[in-house]
């Protein structure tokens, strides 16, 4: 069973959404999970095309009532 | 009955709330009901954004440095014995000395570190000025450089957000004024798709490095570097020669945060208002050691600083909540040798930086020297 982190960043201007997932998939092992919250709609753009580059998978992109959640496991 | 608190770390977040409960708490204090006691690492206390000049030769390394007790005030016991093993439920800090202080309320604020080491060949491949070590060896680096490929590779976490873009701006104008920048091409690497987590900088950054000529690479995190082949690879699959890379390594917390299992990477969990520790109202946790998700800087450490000397002196006194933190944070930005200029923001309000002047790299330049007084709690 994977572990999943929680970030919530909205409203978070900097280091933001991204910079955060970034840190905390340094300090899981592979296959746990980061969520992370964001109020940036940039948000569902940059952590699709971050993890097609880098190789993490991508589980899930929802859309909540005023943010949206993304869902990344890690895969290397 | 005297209420105690313990700060754990003697960096500026730690001082400032040692230095501003001393004032609110004045008559409590003299009256012996309440009791301060700091423990840190060192007996000096660094101006640590003074580090960004010192490659340059713009600051003196003395001038860095204060006596720790000397910017404390002097009710304040300080104790050069780190905190190994915090123990929130048994109210506990125990030190490397093995001394036990109890506590009633507690202040975290153990800051951040760089560690070059978690990346293959980044310690010995790369120069940094993240600590006075790397930052007299980039001094010396400079000094005998004479042109080449400068990679400036930026790593998350890490603190002070905008001194990435102030190292490079002020690299181009240091090497220009040196004679070798047309002998020298510099690229700038960022881990996300622009080139600054904040977007109004990133929109102003990249049309400043398009006009120097300076190169950049997005979507960049350091996978390794190899120090005899001159190269730094991303986990994107990206390589790059060079001549002298200058990292911004990842940062982690506190050794005692992840030994006390108080939070992954040395973070401690936050209360992003109340700057409580997660499920707490007697620990607070203050600077770079929460894992709340804005910039770890000196002024975000300053603002929270100033919420809890407020909040501690109401709960102590009047037993309430006397304010919350908004996020404030602010940054003076220099954008190369002569230019400066600043953003701010918080919670609610996005950053808007505006045109560099040079009356802002003067008050940059003034704050280098205001700084103690910060520290002090006056500013």
């Amino acid at each position: 069973m994977s572990e999943r982190t929680k970030i919530d960043a909205r409203g978070a201007f900097c280091p933001g959404p991204l910079m955060e997932l970034i840190a905390a998939l340094k300090l899981i092992n592979v296959g746990d999970e980061v969520e992370v919250w964001s109020t940036d709609k940039g948000t569902v753009t940059d952590v699709p095309a971050w993890c097609a580059k880098v190789g993490h998978q991508l589980v899930e992109t929802k859309e909540c009532e005023d943010y949206w959640s993304l869902v990344v496991r890690k895969a290397k | 009955m005297t209420t105690n608190i313990l700060i754990v770390g003697g960096g500026l977040s730690g001082t400032i709330v040692a230095n501003g409960l001393c004032r609110r708490l004045d008559a409590e204090m003299r009256r012996g009901q309440v009791a301060i006691t700091m423990l840190g690492t060192s007996n000096t206390h660094m101006y640590q954004p003074g580090l960004l000049y010192v490659p340059f030769g713009k600051f003196r390394e003395s001038e860095l440095f204060r006596d720790q007790r000397k910017v404390l005030d002097r009710r304040v016991p300080y104790f050069v014995d780190p905190a190994v093993k915090i123990d929130a439920e048994a109210k506990a800090v125990t030190t490397k000395s093995g001394k036990t202080f109890k506590y009633d309320y507690l202040v975290i604020a153990t800051g951040s570190r760089i560690v070059p080491q978690n990346i293959p060949g980044m310690a010995e491949g790369a120069h940094w000025f993240y600590d006075l070590d790397g930052a007299r060896k980039m001094r010396d680096a400079l000094a005998e450089f004479e042109g080449g490929k400068i990679v400036v590779n930026v790593n998350a976490p890490h603190k002070c957000p905008v001194a990435p873009l102030e190292i490079t701006f002020m690299l181009y104008d240091f090497l220009t004024e040196k004679g070798v920048m047309n002998k020298t091409e510099i690229t700038y690497t960022y881990p996300i798709g622009r080139l600054h987590a904040l977007e109004p900088v990133a929109q102003w950054a990249q049309p400043e490095m398009d006009k120097l000529g300076i190169k950049y690479e997005t979507f960049f995190n350091t996978k390794e570097v190899d120090p005899a082949g001159k190269t730094i690879t991303s986990e994107e699959g990206v390589t790059l020669p060079y001549d002298m890379l200058v990292t911004i390594p990842p940062h982690m917390g506190a050794e005692v945060i992840t030994d006390s299992n108080l939070g992954a990477g040395g973070w401690v969990p936050t209360n992003k208002t109340k700057l409580t520790k997660e499920g707490s109202t007697d620990v607070f946790v203050c600077g770079d050691t929460t894992n709340i998700p804005i910039s770890k800087a000196g002024s975000t450490a300053h603002f929270e600083a100033d919420t809890i000397v407020e909040n501690l002196t109401s709960l102590i006194t009047e037993n309430r909540w006397a304010k919350d933190y908004d996020g404030k944070v602010f940054c003076f930005i220099e954008t190369g040798m002569n230019d400066g200029t600043y953003v701010w923001f918080n919670y609610t309000t996005p950053p808007n930086p505006g045109p560099p002047t040079q009356m802002i790299h003067w008050f940059k330049l003034a704050y280098n020297r205001l700084y103690w007084l910060s520290a002090k709690g006056l500013l």
